[in-house]
């Protein structure tokens, strides 16, 4: 069980107001808040540690070094990983541009197919059709109906011999559809084809285990779950490892370089260049061990008892579109539209309130375009919200509706 | 203060300008892609004055509005007035704050105007 309200004690931006109302926060698919345990642990790390990484030789360095590393090896052991399978970087757009420049830029050939699916953030979209512009290999989609991919259209399309990588979310950032990436994966392997799993939404939210879903790579940030700003992860299999070019090289990365040689170190080392955000990642550490102390599977649990909430409460106002109405294997994340009101007029209205939502395309531009829509308003809960804050919603959604009705 | 004052709303529940201009002498357009929001604006000009203008538009309340207090504000002007109209006159006609975030919405027509050669 969550006792929320003890919780929320430890978010100190909860404190403050938004025109002066009490602030409820519904965009923590975006960035989440953070504990002030995860605070503290960035001013401890530039008040007692600060200093390099890797390089000095001097106990400053050394325990730095060892939070640095042991973050590492708490981020692996998160998801089940090995630490030499945990590279840092600034976020997941950033773990999905090294996998997909850093590996498949050697491995996708011009008559080779990636599959996406049509509910892919642009982040995972961008870096693709980028690198698909030089090599010139073709992108697929996985279509999206009832908020859903389906797993024989998955079939069919590995079935064909071109298709090499398939690079998916693990749950959209506008529908909330967790994916079935266990079953993916299944069918990956038998096609051999390579996964890529983007975890950014779905790893706030639920246990991840990288081993069980059999992904091959699995990108996520930590500022959705709790993390500080500007850390992001990318977990790559072991076995792919020697085949991923330092993607970001320089100093850090390497063994010896003289005029003419390069020699790359042999561990993780070598695909993190230059200095790394060292406080933030440290304090990222906090952000796991407070997931943790919670549970995964509270977590989870709450989620859903929120998410069943908002919807049961949203289908009560007139002239709403949800557009992913499923309670199961969805995360609490919810997109809608009022009728004949621009989304963007919503959210500005809701502010005036103190609730924070997002409206936009929230970077999923296929799939609002398969919607139909320029965009949406979304609402996205996290551990701090509460039944009350989804009432708070409910009536400013109302109150948008009578601005305009009058 | 909220942007959403009683003659912003009336603008866009009731505007005085929208529709379609079916003799005109410039047409001009602009896109926000980061929003889908479009407008198209037709001005008749005779003796280098606005005669009559027009616009046509799907977007949200604040775009919509500011084209037609937009619209209101030139008619009677010379194309030359009209091509030097920044987003400091704009704020000045509709009277009332605008939030940094939904600036780009305010200014949709007049980037449209802007665009005038």
């Amino acid at each position: 069980m969550i006792n929320v309200n003890k919780l929320k004690e430890d978010f100190p931006i909860f404190n403050r107001k938004i025109n002066n109302k009490e602030m409820i926060y519904l965009d923590s698919a975006a960035t989440s808040m953070r504990p002030k345990q995860v605070i503290n642990k960035i001013k401890e790390f530039y008040e007692k540690y600060n200093s390099n990484i890797h390089r000095g030789l001097y106990t400053l360095s050394e325990e730095a070094t060892e939070l640095y590393e042991k973050t590492r090896e708490k981020v692996a052991n998160f998801i089940n990983a090995d630490k030499e399978e945990i590279i840092f970087t600034k976020n997941a757009t950033e773990s999905i541009n090294y996998a997909v420049f850093g590996y498949f830029s050697k491995i996708l050939k011009k008559n080779d197919v990636l599959l996406l699916t049509e509910m892919e953030h642009n982040s995972n979209v961008v870096p693709w059709k980028l690198l698909s512009k030089k090599i010139g290999f073709k992108i697929g989609y996985l279509s999206v109906n009832d908020s859903k991919i389906n797993l024989k259209e998955l079939q069919y399309k590995l079935k064909n011999k071109k298709v090499k990588v398939l690079s998916i979310t693990h749950a959209s950032n506008v529908l909330g559809t967790i994916n079935p990436i266990k079953e993916i994966s299944k069918l990956c392997k038998k096609y051999n084809v390579k996964l890529l799993v983007d975890g950014a939404q779905a790893i706030p939210h639920i246990k991840v285990d990288v081993k069980e879903l059999g992904c091959d790579f699995y990108a996520f940030s930590g500022h959705k779950m709790l993390g500080p700003l500007g850390v992001g992860i990318l977990y790559i299999k072991k076995d792919f490892s020697k085949d991923l070019t330092p993607f970001i090289s320089g100093g850090g990365t390497v063994l010896e370089v003289t005029k003419e040689t390069l020699k790359f170190k042999e561990d993780h080392e070598r695909f993190e260049g230059g200095t790394p955000n060292v406080a933030d990642v440290v304090a990222f550490s906090s952000a796991i061990d407070y997931l943790n102390k919670i549970g995964m599977n509270n977590i989870k649990r709450y989620d859903e008892e929120l998410t069943k909430y908002a919807l049961q409460k949203l289908n009560k106002i007139n002239d709403i579109k949800i557009y992913n109405n499923n309670f199961n294997n969805r995360l609490g994340v919810i997109a809608f539209n009022l009728k004949n009101i621009h989304a963007h007029d919503v959210a500005s209205i809701l502010d005036e309130d103190g609730i924070c939502v997002r409206a936009s395309h929230h970077c999923s531009m296929i799939l609002h375009k398969k919607l139909g829509i320029n965009g949406s308003v979304r609402a996205s809960f996290y551990i701090y919200n509460t039944k009350k804050d989804i009432d708070r919603l409910v009536n400013g959604l109302l109150k948008v509706q009578k601005v305009f009705r009058e | 203060m909220s942007m959403y004052r009683q003659n912003i709303l009336e603008h866009c529940k009731n505007p005085n300008n929208f529709g379609n201009l079916f003799s005109y002498n410039i047409k001009t357009h602009s896109h926000n892609p980061s929003c889908g929001d479009e407008i198209e604006i037709k001005l008749k000009v005779e003796k280098n004055k606005i005669k009559d203008a027009k616009f046509q538009a799907k977007g949200c309340a604040i775009s919509l509005a500011s084209a037609d207090i937009l619209l209101d504000n030139i008619k009677d002007k010379s194309l030359n007035e009209i091509k030097k109209l920044n987003e400091k006159d704009l704020l000045r006609f509709l009277e009332v704050e605008i939030n940094p975030a939904r600036m780009s919405c305010a200014l949709l027509a007049l980037n449209a105007l802007r665009k005038i050669k």
